[in-house]
């Protein structure tokens, strides 16, 4: 193999593995705070679609990314105020939020379908990443590395301030946190707001960098996969980090060998194998740590009420 | 008239379809023909569920108040679908076309349990009383575009991105790569099996692995523009799939096989409205206008150019077929005797690939 397959493929990972990184990282904090937001999906699609209707609109992916991250924003907040002001059931409400995603979000993309914009280029100019190996280094999109930041700043935050020791008292026991006078609730807010913004982020990476264009269902899925890999990571950004590549190299090099003609390796067995190593690591963890708590937030997914 | 049933929805909706028969039934009586539609796909996939809505729209323009259109998008393939479509059918449709090769089995199910109502299923081999099949022939678009590909390709090299290996597609891939051959004998397609007909980021995945393995012109039997965008970005050419994709690629795409399915949808209606409606299959190719090819790109040398017209035009005048023998499969079977084309039925069991293909 090649040098520049070799670097095609690290670039073409990357890609594959920021927007899944970048949603599950926020869904991570999520959860550290206590709750169980299922409808990454649906945050992602209506991303997406802000992001790719603004930066159309104006010729501005900036725009188009900070329209892409308060639409996940405002997507969030329905499911705040439905699971946290009114305590409706977080897995059940979750799922609707993905289903009103996908419509909401094929409801106002039904006017850009068909249409295209300039795709988000590498962040350095072209004289840095010009030989193949710096290209691994310099030649990503501004998303990449915001990303790879994001990781490094919300580990940092949630092991080392004290809001962040407090957001994991709200997830590991929300009665004790309140009596000692957190605001549960407010705090938790704040967690899903800046899940919707990392979703919708994740979402427009679809529609601005990956295929610039809007189609209906543009994230196929991968809002699942974010949400499968928080629970793969055990909760933790470093390893979120290394389970979001591993599942973009997964996938990539599924193709590549498919591409090269490795024609021992059924197209299926290929197809399965991302899934596989999610079950095989998902298994050696629950061995590993026994009971298969998995360091799960103790109030993950519970109700709160003040009492 | 249109009434929007998205798959999600009914399933959450599931419990209250038990009451529909009554409901529907009682709005039979004076209301307009109803024709229904299941989608494999959303109808914003710019690609062959988007055609079979613009037919479905074509279908409303011609008859107006007449008739009352429904779709079910975004509808999984194998027996669950059989629930979508006795929801269409319960709802008072009296024609429902089945638009993807997987609702088969379904559609013939559904349609034991509804005499009285007419089926449609497209791509597929199964037909009863009253349910009918129809096709086009996409291998005469493959055989256009593959002329195109062995006159463009500099390295004799193409990708094809590939759905399930089912007779339709193998046939697309085998019929592209003889007509790609018949211009540079040494021409090769690689193959990468996607394992979905819609999943945009992977099939821009599986271009550019394509791409990186030395393939310089990308086709594909899956349904969105995105390897058309990943063939852009690197600087290589492709084809456009079901509809014309050059607004995402300017530069790359060559040309693309156009589906038209109107013209046949707005036939059948008629003839189920004036009670002529009879089962039967119908495979219509680039002659009857079911198949259409996109405008050449600009960057198509005067040559190719030539040499696909020529072919579309022995295929509508019937001097050329795109299997033609004597053709061997990879293993040295002799499929065709030199001189004899390739029967439809032939075609639609296909599963075996000409040499030049790593599938």
């Amino acid at each position: 193999m090649n040098s520049v397959i070799l670097v095609s493929i690290v670039m073409t990972l990357v890609a594959a593995a920021t927007p899944i990184l970048l949603a599950a990282l926020g869904e991570l904090v999520v959860e550290k705070s206590g709750v169980l937001n299922l409808g990454v999906e649906g945050m992602m699609l209506c991303g997406a679609v802000a992001g790719f209707a603004v930066a159309y609109g104006t010729g501005s992916t900036g725009l188009g990314l900070a329209a892409a991250a308060l639409a996940g924003i405002a997507t969030a907040m329905v499911f705040a105020v439905l699971t946290l002001s009114l305590t409706a059931n977080q897995v059940a409400t979750g799922l609707a939020l993905t289903i009103f995603g996908i419509g909401a979000s094929s409801l106002i993309g039904a006017g850009f379908v068909g249409r295209t914009i300039e795709r988000l280029g590498p962040v350095f100019p072209e004289a840095l990443a010009g030989h193949p190996w710096l290209r691994v280094v310099f030649g990503h999109d501004v998303m990449v590395y915001l990303s790879l930041a994001l990781v490094l700043a919300v580990s940092l935050f949630l092991r080392r301030t004290r809001p962040g020791l407090i957001l994991r008292a709200v997830g590991e026991n929300d009665q004790s946190a309140h009596a000692i006078g957190y605001p549960v609730i407010g705090i938790r807010y704040a967690a899903i707001a800046f899940g919707g913004a990392l979703a919708g982020l994740g979402g427009a990476y679809f529609s601005l960098a990956l295929t610039p264009m809007w189609a209906d269902r543009l994230t196929a899925g991968r809002g699942w996969i974010a949400l499968a890999l928080v629970v793969f990571a055990a909760w933790r950004p470093g390893r979120l980090l290394l389970g979001a590549y591993l599942f973009g190299a997964v996938m990539t090099l599924e193709l590549q060998a498919k591409a090269a003609g490795i024609a021992w390796l059924a197209p299926e067995v290929l197809a399965m194998a991302p899934y596989l190593a999610t079950i095989v690591v998902l298994t050696m963890m629950s061995l590993r740590r026994g009971a298969g708590r998995l360091d799960a937030p103790a109030c993950l997914g519970k109700a709160f009420t003040a009492s | 008239m249109t009434s929007i049933i998205t798959r999600r929805r009914f399933t959450f909706g599931a419990g209250a379809a038990a009451t529909l028969p009554f409901a529907a039934g009682r709005a039979l009586a004076q209301a307009p023909f109803g024709v229904g539609f299941i989608y494999v796909g959303p109808v914003g996939d710019h690609g062959w569920t988007w055609t079979h809505d613009q037919g479905r729209k074509a279908l409303e323009k011609e008859y107006g108040d007449k008739i009352k259109t429904s779709f079910i998008e975004n509808v999984a393939e194998g027996p669950d679908a059989a629930r979508a479509i006795r929801q269409l059918a319960q709802a008072g449709n009296q024609l429902i076309f089945t638009t993807s090769f997987g609702f088969m089995n379904p559609t013939i199910q559904v349609a034991k349990q509804f005499p009285k109502l007419k089926f449609e299923h497209a791509t597929g081999y199964q037909r009863a009383e009253n349910v009918a099949t129809y096709n086009a022939r996409f291998y005469e678009g493959r055989a256009v575009i593959g002329t195109i590909a062995g006159h463009m390709s500099k390295s004799g090299t193409a990708g094809y991105i590939a759905s399930f290996p089912i007779p339709e597609v193998v046939m697309g891939i085998n019929a592209f790569t003889l007509a790609a051959q018949k211009v540079n004998p040494n021409f090769k397609t690689k193959v990468i099996w996607a394992s979905t007909w819609y999943d945009p980021a992977k099939e821009a995945d599986a271009a550019k692995a394509l791409i990186d393995q030395g393939c310089d012109i990308i086709t594909q039997h899956t349904d969105s523009a995105a390897a058309l965008q990943a063939a852009e970005q690197r600087g290589v050419f492709a084809f456009g799939q079901a509809s014309d994709m050059s607004a995402f690629a300017p530069k790359a795409h060559l040309s693309a096989i156009v589906d038209d399915w109107s013209g046949y949808y707005i036939r059948r209606v008629k003839e189920a409205m004036d009670g002529s409606w009879k089962s039967g299959d119908v495979w219509g190719g680039i002659k009857d206008g079911m198949v259409k090819l996109a405008p050449y790109n600009a960057a198509v040398t005067p040559a190719a150019r030539q040499a696909a017209d020529a072919v579309q035009k022995g295929i509508v005048d019937g001097s050329l077929h795109p299997f033609t023998g004597e053709l061997k499969d990879q293993k040295g079977v002799q499929r065709l005797k030199a001189g004899e084309k390739a029967s439809d039925e032939m075609l639609s069991k296909m599963d075996w690939y000409v040499d030049g293909v790593q599938a």
